[in-house]
């Protein structure tokens, strides 16, 4: 019977994800699901998408020996997958590409999105000016004053760029605005969410849209060194990147998934963006997760140096790989991963994202401890050039201080 | 014995009125706790036939500009959950008798505890719960507490909401209410006449007396839709004159000076009703 409380909760992973959003915009995202599942069945759709992902975004990404570091840390062999070499230099293109051919064949001509630093907008951005698409990034002012190079690469590529004044100002706030357009504009306009959140069908299809790092790197390692590696690590703010490291080796159960997440100033100030070992459970933007808040349900606003990570909310499939034990999550502060920034652009000549440095800054602590036929893979998310000039500007600041 | 009404029956009875009555929107502790009892008793007097008390929220993602700016106001001067049910009770203890709705987002639900929260509720005088983030396939532990507790939990339906409406509507407890056009909550100069539809539609289908909200903001709207509903809820545009007069509100001595205020405010808002 058509009325009968039949219409269960969906998209859960374990007792995380759902879909808590206004009743507005229900049938929009059922919408979506629907219109993604037909597309990942459609061979026409996955050929145009390969196609894009080869020869637009230069898929697929290398997985590298660093001989340099594995030499410097003296323990396990290191890999880097390299995200970072992907057009417009991160993994969030991957993402990106596969919403916007999905826009396109719902029909949509307006694509909304919202950004930190900037590297999803930018992302898509890219994909709208390629696909003729109308493109609206919403972002906080405070981001746009501390990443103006970005605001002018998504105008460059004709986008909009919508600056938001609510809260603090940033991407919880751009994240909260862009959903308010949307129930707005949920007949005509498509959002594409930047990380593995929000609501159900969003985390899991970003993960699927993102599971290529993953596959590629499987395959990779198993044709480099002829065997699985001993553990994958990747940087987890919503955990986009992550989950598409994670997801084709969550069945293999000898693989240790690690992610690292911001601490900031450290998890014992009220600095950071550790969402898994400060979080509790509650609901951010339409999903039940984990997320940084006080004990009346305000959600507190966290802080990283890297705008990527700086997000009071984790993807729930995290929540999921974390509660039951099959990841794990570890904290890296501020200093750590900037530390790890230097190291990596001097000893093998990448500079890696802020980011994604916390990654590398994690492996770095406990690669020296394993013998030398452990193989250790880091998923190399994105570069640094956008994070030059921040760090630029805070090595001047420290010297004028001395 | 005779047992008392129930919140359930006490909404259920504020909507037998020949006229659609007047639903406000209130941010409690806005501009101050001791202001919002008073505002709520004045709402009363100026006619109101139920009382939405909303719970500020740090991320109000069905709320427009207006009712974002009066939660953060009152979320800085300390105002929590908990606190908001005082505020109720008190209210009670004040002398008024309309029933209460309290209109809170899921997560502050879920840090008090959901069963506790429903539980309490008639401990603190409120009637029902909304909780706009909490969509029908996600709500079904919600209502079982509310029916088992004797409160109603009010669900929406939007212009969107289609084949889903009569799925909605056979379940709605206490009073459904139809989100008049898409988007946020917010004051609309204008509202699409294709709402008269969307509502006629809603009526069909409805168990429970009807009641139409986001955008209302005057008199003609209000008589646009009379005809077609139980009730009309009036949020960001009462929000608007609370700005107004949030200073001489927040001080005790000048208060009644913004009281009257929202008195001119809802009796113009209600004088396109015979």
């Amino acid at each position: 019977m058509g009325t009968e409380m039949s219409n269960k909760s969906k998209g859960r992973f374990g007792e995380f994800g759902g879909r808590y959003v206004p009743e507005t915009l229900v049938n929009a995202t059922d919408e979506l699901e629907k219109a993604y599942e037909e597309a990942i069945q459609d061979p026409q759709f996955l050929k145009e998408l390969a196609e894009f992902l080869k020869e637009y975004s230069g898929r697929p990404t290398p997985l590298y020996y660093a001989e340099k570091l594995t030499e410097e840390l003296g323990g396990a062999q290191i890999y880097l997958k390299r995200e970072d070499l992907n057009h417009t230099g991160a993994h969030k293109i991957n993402n990106a590409i596969a919403q916007g051919l999905l826009a396109k064949r719902m029909g949509k001509k307006f694509i909304i999105a919202e950004t930190g630093a900037g590297q999803h907008g930018v992302a898509a951005a890219t994909i709208a000016a390629r696909l003729g698409l109308s493109c609206k990034v919403f972002m906080g002012e405070e981001d746009i004053r501390r990443q103006k190079l970005n605001v002018f690469r998504m105008e460059l590529l004709g986008a909009e760029v919508v600056p938001v004044s609510s809260g603090t100002k940033t991407l919880k706030d751009a994240t909260s605005e862009a959903i308010r357009y949307w129930v707005s504009t949920v007949d005509t306009t498509y959002y594409m969410v930047g990380s593995a959140i929000g609501p159900h069908p969003y985390p899991k299809m970003v993960r699927d849209f993102q599971r290529i790092i993953g596959d590629e790197t499987r395959e990779q390692i198993l044709a480099q060194t002829g065997r699985l590696p001993d553990y994958v690590v990747a940087c987890v703010g919503g955990g986009s990147n992550a989950i598409g490291m994670f997801y084709p080796f969550v069945e293999d159960e000898n693989v240790k998934l690690i992610g690292a997440e911001a601490a900031g100033c450290g998890v014992d100030t009220d600095q950071h963006a550790a969402t898994i070992a400060k979080g509790t459970r509650g609901v951010i933007h339409g999903t039940m997760t984990l997320l940084l808040q006080d004990q009346y349900g305000q959600i507190i606003e966290p802080y990283s140096i890297s705008a990527g990570l700086d997000y009071p909310g984790i993807g729930p499939e995290h929540a999921y790989l974390y509660a039951s034990g099959r990841a794990e999550y570890r904290s890296i502060t501020d200093e750590e991963a900037l530390g790890a920034f230097r190291l990596l652009s001097k000893v093998e000549g990448i500079i890696p994202a802020l980011e994604s440095s916390h990654a590398v800054a994690e492996v770095m602590k406990f690669a020296p401890t394993l013998d030398k036929d452990k193989i250790v893979i880091i998923c190399l998310s994105g570069r640094g050039d956008k994070d030059v000039t921040q760090i630029y500007e805070r090595d001047k600041g420290g010297q004028s201080n001395d | 014995m005779i047992k008392e009404s129930t919140g359930a029956q006490l909404i259920q009875a504020a909507f037998q009125s020949e006229k659609p009555i007047f639903i406000p929107f209130i941010t409690a502790g806005f501009p101050t706790p001791a202001a919002s009892i008073d505002i709520a008793l004045t709402l009363e007097e100026a006619g109101a036939g139920l009382l939405e008390l909303g719970v500020p929220y740090s991320d109000p993602l069905a709320d427009g500009p207006t009712i974002q700016t009066s939660s953060h106001k009152a979320i800085a001067q300390g105002v929590t959950l908990p606190k908001v049910l005082e505020m109720a009770k008190e209210m009670r203890g004040r002398g008024l008798k309309i029933p209460v709705i309290l209109f809170t987002y899921y997560n502050p639900v879920l840090q008090y505890g959901t069963e506790k929260l429903i539980s309490q509720l008639e401990d603190y005088g409120i009637d029902g719960i909304l909780i706009p983030d909490l969509p029908f396939e996600e709500a079904e532990e919600v209502n079982k507490l509310t029916e088992q507790n004797g409160r109603s939990f009010i669900s929406l339906v939007a212009p969107t909401s289609q084949q889903r409406i009569q799925m909605i509507a056979s379940h709605a407890q206490g009073f459904l209410y139809c989100v008049s056009s898409l988007g946020v909550t917010g004051a609309r100069s204008t509202l699409d006449d294709s709402v008269v539809g969307f509502l006629d539609e809603v009526k069909k289908h409805s168990r429970v007396p009807v009641a139409v909200g986001f955008g209302i903001s005057r008199a003609e709207q209000v008589q646009l839709m009379a005809p077609h509903c139980e009730g009309y809820i009036v949020g960001s545009a009462l929000i608007n004159i609370l700005l107004k007069n949030e200073d001489v509100l927040k001080d005790e001595l000048t208060r009644e000076q913004g009281l009257a205020e929202i008195n001119k405010f809802v009796k113009e808002l209600q004088s396109g009703l015979s």
